[in-house]
């Protein structure tokens, strides 16, 4: 699976909460991306991930 | 020689009056009739929001949130007055110090697009913002390269048209092209974002005379969003008829930020005065006196 552009080695299938969790990071302060769709904020809990996804976790940095 | 006094005032005599010169009898004649009332008719401050997709502010104030000590962004967007604050949305590692955590309550977050390259970055990276933050509000910024970071307008009038169609506030930064800022607005933006010279350059309003036409043409607000470097500048911007201004490495870059910031407000709130007054008429080859001229009623 690629999460944020690096290739990583997880124990699928994981949802979308849980990868959340594992990272330590505060589910409201990111979005998700599965294969180029957002994963909305209530659909995280039951949204599978698996090997050969690419994901994105983003969230805001200061800029102009 | 013994005549020179007499021959000077005998030339005095002859040469045309002050009046004469520049056309004008008396001052009634340049200055308008004072009006105690002309004030109470133009709307200022509370009075005069800038409104964007139907929302309504009073700081015509855009601070970008870039590049400095978080600590200090609380009293820097408290000391610029404004109500608006932009960030930009990259990979995330750690939601430690997240800038969210940081940005005081009721004020409007402006995610823009940075890092897109075409319209269609820019609408991914839209929609991703409005996920983390349940904002509608969008800048979009679509660039090429970082040397000059000059907007893709046709890209950018693209992006703006479905991010439209999909309910989002789009305030487009732009290259100032007159006929670029139509399509934006036919394409649904929000505002118009022209920059006033290259982004973070500090160098004011090199574009001046495109954003002239822009404004005289616009139905949407005109929000100058690069370039400003000093308050005189944005100050400028603002008399011209600008409706906000936006920003960041003039502040950022200050030596106190957050007294940096409060100066930027109180020149903003200057220019903005100046244009609902109405700034006088500009002479050219002769002054225009602001004392009587009669001159019998002068000491010699």
């Amino acid at each position: 699976m690629i999460v944020n552009g690096q290739q990583e080695t997880l124990e699928t299938p994981i949802s979308v909460t849980e990868l959340i969790e594992q990272r330590g990071l505060r589910p409201e302060r990111v979005a998700v991306e599965l294969n180029g769709d957002i994963v909305p904020r209530n659909k995280r809990s039951e949204v599978m991930l698996h090997d050969g996804d690419t994901v994105e976790i983003v969230t805001f940095v200061q800029g102009g | 020689m013994s005549t020179t006094t007499d021959n000077a005032t005998a030339q005095n005599n002859t040469e045309p009056s002050l009046d004469e010169l520049v056309g004008t009898a008396t001052n009634t004649a340049i200055l308008p009739e004072p009006d105690a009332h002309a004030y109470d008719a133009i709307a200022t401050g509370e009075s005069d929001p800038l409104i964007l997709g139907g929302h309504k502010f009073t700081s015509r104030f855009i601070l970008g949130s870039g590049r400095y000590d978080l600590n200090l962004i609380k009293a820097t967007i408290e000391n610029a007055g404004t109500q608006i604050v932009t960030m930009a949305l990259r990979r995330c590692r750690t939601t430690d110090n997240n800038l969210l955590d940081y940005i005081p309550k009721g004020i409007t977050m402006l995610p823009n697009t940075s890092g897109a390259r075409n319209a269609k970055d820019a609408v991914r990276i839209a929609r991703l913002a409005r996920e983390v933050c349940q904002t509608d509000f969008v800048k979009i910024e679509i660039e090429h390269e970082t040397k000059y970071l000059l907007p893709d307008n046709r890209e950018t009038i693209k992006a703006t048209e479905i991010l439209a169609n999909e309910g989002f506030v789009v305030m487009p930064y732009m290259f100032p092209d007159p006929i670029a800022a139509r399509q934006l607005e036919e394409a649904g933006a929000a505002c118009v974002m022209p920059l006033g010279s290259l982004i973070g350059s500090n160098k004011g309003l090199r574009m001046r005379d495109f954003i002239e036409v822009i404004i005289a043409n616009a139905h949407v607000p005109v929000i100058i969003d690069a370039g400003i470097g000093r308050p005189s500048q944005a100050a400028e911007a603002m008399e011209m008829g600008a409706d906000a201004v936006m920003a960041y490495t003039a502040i950022a870059s200050a030596g106190n930020i957050p007294l940096m910031a409060r100066a930027f407000k109180h020149a903003i709130e200057a220019g903005r005065e100046a244009y609902l007054s109405g700034l006088g008429t500009v002479t050219e080859g002769h002054a225009v006196p602001s004392s009587p001229t009669n001159a019998a009623d002068y000491l010699h």
